[in-house]
């Protein structure tokens, strides 16, 4: 593999990382929680998928019909059950449940599937591995591609909903201020808990797209917590154009790692991390807070 | 008004006095438990007491220092590592668990430049992150094989029995240590800005506390503690292997003692070990399940009863064991002078 195709694929896999990171910052704007059930959530829409595929034998991008709408009712209840009453007690108790929360689902699908890794690709023909010939050597596979278009679509789509929509814009308002939104009439309860649906349904797209660029087993998810955190670190959270920005960084350096040593791939992507923490901690002086800053939108 | 004199400051009281009593006669007690007791036994014991360790620890940074962290493990699979490491340089593997220890708070030093700049949830997966990356490290080092992992291989030059009994009272005096260590530090000065810190930070800033110095000093502690019971725990079971030492199933077991015992309280967290411990007794051996209902209980505790068993008992009943603040005694005054005589009779508890 050359180094200019390293990077390319690297950059591509950074469209998987901009939609698994869109929910958790996404969240964080609106609602100043982070959630460490994200990872586990996009594993358990990768499993519904999985399970549909099999058992059905509908196509995956089918399913999203039924497991999309379903994400975001449990994201309904994910605000509306856990979300608000732990962040009632302070910021540090929402981070206790939902850690709680990822170890239940997390032990939970492996009483349901076992250990076995499964993988979305086997159902989607050869869209998994067909590939494109850039020329000068550089071949990039199909798939990478499409993720990468939808990453787009739906940073695009949903940065257009912020800011032309009524509820987007109630959601904007909720974000910077839940006290003051509800003196102009809008109940800030719903629209956090609208906005954890939201979130939700792009979780079941990384679902998708984890599913089908790799396989995955039930305790899967802690790495993806980890990708979408740090991608969205990287790119300055709350901003969804940076998130994609993010990503992309986060999959060169993961790619170009590899390139360079067989374990390679994780320590060069939490290198690259870390080097942008301490690069933004030396320029903003000691009373930084990444996710603070960020306006949403 | 009531004359000042009056008013006491309470630092002790019979009971707490009694209470520290009796946890010095129940240490003398545990020192010579292993010879009245089975070779099984002691080795529960050991558990429970690097189970305790870790608590405490996790507490002083989370209900403290106000840091939650996912990534605890990063300092007890370092300071299982390093023993290894150690040992494999000749050192006695007890003395390499001793250095591995310190190393691992003068790593936490290095580290908390970067995480302590982080808040809540943000500083909760950036330890998380440098867990990862320590256990990537770790595995470059080929004497750890990969996923394999490395006996403690000078532990078997020594006598099993006295490799036991030695493992147990180190694990015995750790744990007098982290409990020592934690009760002199929030009685101390510094313990002030500490309590004040875990009510609010902001707050604490304001009236002048350094924040930044005291989470240092908490996080380094609690680093050197966790590397502790790593090298303990590696001494009790022998082998290193990355995947479990580093895993974040330590996290969960630390999050589940300090939430049901109860955070920031200094007697929750060996309650929250004790519960731990007998629970892991009863339902260990079913696997997942037993994971399933850590998860459940740790949920249903941050949300209906975030402080805890002990908070509970402690807001409810008024007890203090092993008091870490200051509690204001008023007399009861009779008089009409005082605009609300009904409280000027309660105990102020000043954390």
């Amino acid at each position: 593999m050359s180094f200019l195709t390293s990077i390319v694929q690297g950059g591509l896999l950074g469209g998987y990382y901009a939609i698994v990171a869109c929910g958790l910052s996404f969240m964080f704007g609106v609602m100043k929680i982070i959630n460490l059930a994200h990872g586990v959530l996009t594993i358990l829409a990768a499993f519904a998928l999985w399970a549909i595929a099999d058992k059905l034998e509908y196509d995956p991008f089918l399913a999203l019909i039924v497991v999309l709408p379903a994400m975001g009712g449990l994201g309904w209840l994910l605000q509306r059950a856990i979300l608000e009453r732990s962040a009632r007690s302070g910021e540090l108790v929402p981070i206790l449940s939902t850690f709680g929360l990822a170890i239940v689902l997390e032990n939970t699908l492996f009483e349901q599937f076992g250990a076995d890794t499964r993988s979305l690709a086997p159902y989607v023909g050869s869209l998994s591995y067909d590939s494109v010939d850039l020329g000068a050597g550089v071949r990039i596979g199909k798939l990478a591609i499409l993720t990468f278009v939808v990453a787009v679509l739906l940073l695009g789509g949903l940065q257009l909903f912020l800011i032309y929509t009524h509820l987007g814009r109630a959601i904007r308002a909720t974000a910077e201020d839940p006290e003051t939104v509800e003196l102009v009439g809008v109940n800030s309860r719903s629209v956090n808990a609208i906005a954890a649906a939201i979130a939700l349904v792009t979780v079941g797209l990384a679902g998708l797209f984890l599913g089908l660029r790799t396989s995955f087993d039930p305790y899967a998810g802690s790495m993806q917590l980890i990708f979408a955190f740090e991608a969205a670190v990287i790119g300055g959270a709350g901003s969804l154009w940076g998130t994609l920005a993010g990503g992309i960084v986060l999959g060169i350096a993961q790619t170009l790692g590899a390139h360079l040593h067989p374990q390679g791939f994780l320590l060069a992507g939490h290198g690259a991390f870390l080097l942008v923490l301490m690069g933004r901690l030396y320029v903003s002086g000691p009373h930084f807070l990444f996710f603070r800053r960020a306006k949403l939108g | 008004m009531s004359d000042n004199s009056q008013i006491s400051v309470e630092r002790w009281n019979n009971l707490s006095v009694s209470v520290a009593i009796m946890v010095v006669v129940l240490f003398v007690l545990f020192a010579v438990t292993p010879m009245f007791v089975s070779e099984a036994a002691v080795d529960k014991l050991t558990i429970l007491f690097i189970y305790v360790v870790l608590a405490v620890m996790w507490n002083a940074l989370a209900g403290y220092g106000g840091m939650i962290s996912a990534g605890q493990q990063a300092f007890f699979g370092l300071g299982a590592y390093l023993t290894i490491r150690f040992s494999e340089w000749g050192i006695e593997p007890y003395v390499a668990l001793v250095i591995s220890a310190l190393l691992a708070g003068l790593s936490a030093l290095v580290i908390s430049g970067i995480v302590l700049r982080l808040r809540a949830g943000e500083f909760a997966i950036g330890m998380w992150v440098i867990a990862e990356c320590v256990r990537l490290l770790v595995n470059l080092d080929p004497i750890i094989q990969g996923d394999t992992g490395r006996s403690l291989i000078a532990l078997s030059a020594l006598d099993p029995i006295e490799r036991r009994e030695l493992t147990y009272w180190i694990s015995l005096g750790s744990m007098g240590l982290s409990l020592g260590v934690t009760f002199i530090l929030l009685r101390s000065q510094l313990g002030s800005s500490i309590q004040a810190i875990r009510d609010s930070e902001e707050a604490a800033a304001s009236v002048g506390v350094r924040v930044a110095a005291t989470k240092r000093i908490l996080f380094v502690i609690a680093a050197a503690g966790c590397a502790l019971a790593g090298g303990l725990w590696l001494a009790t079971f022998t082998t290193f292997q990355p995947r479990s030492f580093f895993g974040i199933q330590w996290s969960a077991y630390m999050i589940f003692m300090v939430l049901v015992g109860g955070i920031g309280r200094f007697e929750g967290p060996v309650l929250g070990a004790v519960i731990f411990f007998l629970i892991e007794r009863w339902l260990g051996g079913t696997g997942v399940w037993y994971l399933i209902a850590l998860g459940l209980v740790a949920l249903i505790f941050s949300l209906f009863l975030p402080k805890g068993i002990w908070g509970y008992i402690e807001d409810r009943f008024h007890i203090l064991l092993l008091p870490v603040g200051y509690r204001i005694r008023a007399p009861i005054v009779t008089s009409g002078e005082s605009a609300h005589p009904g409280e000027s009779s309660h105990n102020a508890q000043v954390f």
